[in-house]
């Protein structure tokens, strides 16, 4: 299974982070930090043009392995373990990617930074509960927009009644 | 006026987006500003404020590693909305702030089931995911029913998400097989890919816990195999049948076929195809074809100049390195090859495969070249390559070692290394040679001397546990020694105060022992010798080894006197007693020495003293077996055997807490980094005070050489390391590593020493499997499902058989003992008999598990 996916800018400031293996999920915050901060330590000090994976059982326990993509200012980031294919996984950042770039033309570290609950809407439909159930970047892009349009439409609503509520509740 | 306060926040409240806007512009101040905005806002009675501002929390605690646990009871509020919009952000922050401890947890059983009835899919869908990431034994047993609904809707996108969280629901409440096994199997069938995709994943991520009880559906996922076109599909199931082959040797042969044809494919995917070749190096290795087809395969993997696809090569060439070498073999030049690459992964991963390909013949030149790689390399990778030539040459009692006066050598070299931190397992493998081999004796002193007199070599911290051992060594096997003098000067010279005491006390031991040694040769000599010129015969070394003369005896005797003086007064009790002894047993046979000199007379209190203290220290070391403490018989009386679990229940909330911080400590808050600068504190701070200790140094070496002896001896030494140079020379150098070392070469010089081994205990102990009691019953539940409801109550009543089965083993426990005593072979025993349940329950429950024929 997957175990987390997180994406850091280069100087290590971390865009997203989501962890799925329950040890790693369960743990104090500052932990996972923490754990974000190791990663990039060891990504930062790898040279350019080498093989994207990495052995990680230090930081993640037995059996982890983590592969990363550096796109432009961006690294992005998934642990796994055995039962997962390395080529897959590089490929499944692939997916990611496209799907973002779709999702925002051209996607850059802004767009990142500044849409974080659209970010999680896309991995969710790539990624569940660890398990990969979508890699067709059209497909997901037609859930994000269905997502997107439900929850415009429950907002509509409130628009509204959001300061009359106000006023009842207070009183 | 607290309603004016609400409607301000509400209408003013910053949106995530000017949270976001704010931390780019600063970040530590702001951060704690917002917090208490938000803590304001979520306690508001608007569901929108509250959402916004649980939103904002949520984006804090991912990003920020601002503590969220207090909002869990806003979170449910907000979750409960009949609003999309709010629940996404409910469920959002509940999968990522809840864990089992949360004790709001009940509160969202509800709601989940609500959700998961809901008409609109996007809402099931959130439902789905919080309970794939957070579900606990008790949501997981209350929502069986509704995710067997699910598994059977007619929406793809609610059906594979329902699929996916059955893993979660399965390993929570195994009973939950019962109830969806059948609809998930029948997935198995479905022709859209994305669901089969993520019923594969499922089986796969099950087959892995427990390959056995999923046999039976092998015929499924055979077709799978043969007809699937999908590469995540095809990927999934070749995990699957690399766990099931492996157990059921059957199933490899038949699996072969199509797992070659999907490696014959012009245009197959390289992740496909390096999965087929990991399944057929891992489980089907016994089938030739495919074995030769995958190893032919793996070559355009090696040969490619993506590294990703070199280092997932040279990886896959691991796997099937200790069972077929000829695989590694032919693909030899490309091991070589990526010795030198840029790549830390690739370099790591040749070699280990080198040294997979080490044996007898050609350890010493590919040591030899590895030891210049080590010089030339960074501290990471030399320590690396220091560590895998120990681990390749000490295996199984150091098989591949013929010449031991190389091999201890080698060790002696590898202290030199400047970047060697693997001094631990220095020191173990000198003493192991040290007490196995007898013949290797002499050179571990010659070895032992060498790293003893050299006083650069005490600055260097990794080092200590080698120069421990050289003392040990130096002292054990002091009638080796060509001038127990200098053996002896060396051990008490200046700088080791530098060790830690634990060394230091075996250095004053070691020191003892030659002490002990010279006396006793001097006092056995037949006839005194003359006196005059004693010193200088001694110290030459050449002439008679053990001729103590008056003079030489003496000196040796007010050096060692000289050098423990100061010690006698250390703060470690360890030192201090052991110095101490020693010049308590010099001052004893001091002025007898005396005496020695002018009269005849042999039998003195000194002589039988000294034959004492000899015959304490003649005893020869052996080595001791890793399971000699279980030969020790149990002492009358002492229960060890003794049923603790009354013990282990009260333990338990004091040890569980401990565990899972020991997991957090030890695992997570490990980083590479960190250790580095650890590493150079460390290293830096051992180091004495640069100033003081390098002038100090530089006057030592001006008065005695380079070395600490005087220069005659230091003349014998060079020409020694000039002689090493000249050997080392005939060597090819790193970067002309040839093929042809690998060629056996059949040139045996000398025959092997004896190399003591012991019966048992030299492998290290196989651990008991601790299969937790969740996944057994996993496994039995889905074994029950497999096997239809008839044989289902034949399992109950065997359960209960075993049940019973077992209390009568703990019953049978104290006589068992008390048989053990008896026994020889009392490590092996014990081990084979607390396996020996657990195995007999295996057996019990898997024998019905059966392939179908059809496939065999």
């Amino acid at each position: 299974m997957i175990k987390a996916v997180m994406m850091m800018n280069t100087q290590g400031k971390p865009r997203l982070a989501k962890f799925y293996d329950f040890l790693v999920r369960c743990l104090p915050v500052e932990k996972q930090q923490e754990l974000i901060r190791g990663v990039f330590s060891v990504l930062s000090s790898r040279p350019e043009n080498v093989s994207n994976f990495l052995e990680i059982d230090s930081l993640f326990g037995p059996d982890s392995r983590l592969v990363y993509k550096h796109y432009a200012t961006l690294y992005f980031v998934l642990v796994f373990d055995g039962s997962e294919n390395e080529l897959a996984m590089l490929d499944l950042i692939q997916v990611l990617v496209e799907t973002l770039d779709k999702c925002f033309s051209n996607v850059c570290e802004l767009d990142i930074v500044f849409n974080y609950s659209k970010m999680h809407t896309v991995l969710d439909e790539i990624v569940f509960g660890g398990q990969v159930l979508e890699t067709r970047s059209d497909e997901v892009m037609k859930a994000v927009e269905e997502i997107s349009k439900s929850e415009a439409a429950s907002n509509s609503i409130s628009l509204v009644p959001k300061s009359v509520s106000g006023w009842r509740g207070g009183r | 006026m607290a309603s004016s306060n609400s409607l301000m926040d509400s209408l003013f409240q910053r949106s995530l987006e000017d949270l976001i806007k704010g931390l780019r512009l600063g970040e530590s101040t702001f951060i704690s500003r917002s917090l208490e905005e938000i803590r304001r806002e979520i306690k508001l009675t608007d569901l929108s404020t509250k959402s916004v501002a649980l939103q904002k929390l949520s984006y804090l605690a991912a990003l920020h590693g601002v503590d969220m646990a207090w909002a869990a009871f806003h979170a449910v509020e907000v979750v409960s909305s009949s609003r999309f919009a709010h629940k996404r952000i409910g469920y959002h922050a509940i999968a990522q702030s809840f864990s089992d401890q949360t004790p709001v947890m009940l509160l969202i059983t509800n709601q989940l089931r609500k959700d998961l009835n809901s008409s609109n899919e996007h809402e099931v869908s959130l439902a789905l995911e919080c309970l794939a990431r957070i579900g606990t034994d008790d949501l997981a047993r209350d929502l069986t029913s509704e995710v067997f609904t699910l598994l059977g809707s007619s929406k793809a996108l609610v059906r594979k998400k329902a699929i996916g969280v059955v893993l979660r629901v399965f390993d929570k409440y195994p009973d939950a097989v019962k109830v969806c096994f059948k609809r998930l199997v029948e997935n198995l069938e479905s022709s859209d890919p994305q669901l089969l995709s993520a019923v594969v994943g499922v089986f796969c991520e099950l087959t892995a816990k427990d390959p056995r009880s999923y046999l039976p559906l092998a015929p499924e996922f055979y077709k799978i195999l043969v007809d699937s076109r999908n590469n995540w599909v095809l990927i999934k199931v070749l995990k699957i049948f690399a766990k099931l082959a492996s157990i059921e040797p059957r199933l490899a042969k038949k699996v072969a076929d199509p797992v070659c044809e999907h490696m014959r494919k012009q245009n197959v995917g390289k992740s496909l195809l390096f999965e087929c070749i990991r399944t057929v190096f891992s489980s089907l290795s016994d089938q030739e074809t495919a074995l030769k087809l995958a190893v032919a395969k793996i070559r355009e993997f090696l040969v490619d100049d993506d590294p990703n696809l070199k280092y997932l090569g040279l990886h896959a060439l691991s796997i099937v390195a200790g069972k077929h070498l000829w695989a590694v073999l032919e693909n030899k030049e490309a091991v070589v090859k990526a010795m030198s690459d840029e790549d830390p992964n690739v370099k790591l991963e040749a070699l280990h495969l080198l040294m997979a390909m080490v044996n007898e013949d050609n350890v010493t030149e590919i040591s030899r070249i590895l030891m210049n790689y080590a010089l030339k390399s960074d501290p990471l990778f030399c320590n690396e390559i220091i560590g895998s030539i120990l681990v390749a040459c000490s295996r199984d009692s150091y098989e591949i070692i013929v010449d031991f006066d190389w091999y201890v050598s080698l060790l002696g070299e590898m202290a030199r290394v400047p970047h060697c931190q693997r001094g631990k397992e220095i020191e173990h493998q000198l003493i192991d040679i040290g007490t196995r081999v007898k013949d290797a004796r002499l050179e571990l002193v010659r070895v032992s001397r060498a790293l003893l007199i050299d006083p650069a070599l005490l600055g260097n911290q990794f080092l200590h546990p080698i120069l421990s051992a050289a003392a040990w060594a130096s002292g054990e096997y002091v009638e080796f020694s060509k001038s127990p003098y200098e053996i002896a000067e060396a051990l008490l010279q200046p700088r080791t105060c530098l060790l830690p005491d634990s060394i230091r006390a075996i250095y004053i031991h070691s020191a003892f022992k030659v002490l002990v040694f010279s006396l006793g040769a001097y006092f056995s000599a037949q006839e005194p010798t003359s006196p005059p010129l004693a010193q200088e015969s001694t110290s030459s070394g050449h002439s008679v080894v053990n001729g103590f003369t008056y003079n030489s005896i003496s000196s040796l005797v007010n050096m060692i006197e000289l050098g423990l003086c100061s010690l006698s007064g250390t703060i470690d009790v360890e030192v201090q007693e052991r110095a101490k002894n020693v010049l308590g047993f010099i001052g004893m046979i001091k002025h007898e020495i005396a005496e020695k000199a002018t009269s005849q007379n042999s039998e003195t209190e000194a002589h039988r003293a000294i034959a004492f203290m000899e015959d304490v220290f003649s005893e020869e070391l052996g080595p001791v077996s890793s399971t000699a403490q279980e030969k020790v018989p149990l002492p009358e009386g002492l229960e060890l055997n003794e049923n603790l679990e009354g013990l282990q229940e009260i333990c338990r909330e004091v040890l569980e807490p401990m565990a899972e911080s020991d997991y957090s400590s030890d695992k997570v808050s490990f980083s590479v980094a960190k250790l580095r600068i650890r590493d150079q504190e460390e290293a830096s701070s051992s180091l004495p005070p640069p100033l003081e200790s390098s002038s100090l140094l530089a006057e030592h070496r001006k008065r005695h050489g380079l070395y600490y002896l005087s220069s005659q001896k230091s003349e014998d030494h060079n020409d020694r390391e000039g002689n090493d140079n000249n050997t080392s020379n005939e060597y090819p150098p790193a970067n002309e590593i040839s093929v042809d070392s690998f060629k056996p070469k059949k040139k045996i010089s000398k025959p092997r020493p004896v190399v003591v081994k012991l019966d048992e205990g030299d492998e290290p102990k196989r651990k008991p499997d601790a299969s937790s009691s969740n996944d057994e019953s996993l496994s039995r539940a889905i074994q029950t499902a497999l096997m239809g409801k008839g044989k289902g109550k034949e399992k109950e009543k065997e359960r209960v058989k075993e049940n019973h089965e077992m209390n009568v083993d703990t019953e049978n426990i104290e006589q068992s003992s008390r048989r053990e005593k008896k026994n020889k072979k009392n490590g092996e025993r014990s081990s084979k008999r607390s396996s020996r349940r657990q195995r007999g329950k295996e057996a019990s429950v898997t024998k019905p598990v059966e392939v179908p024929d059809l496939l065999l």
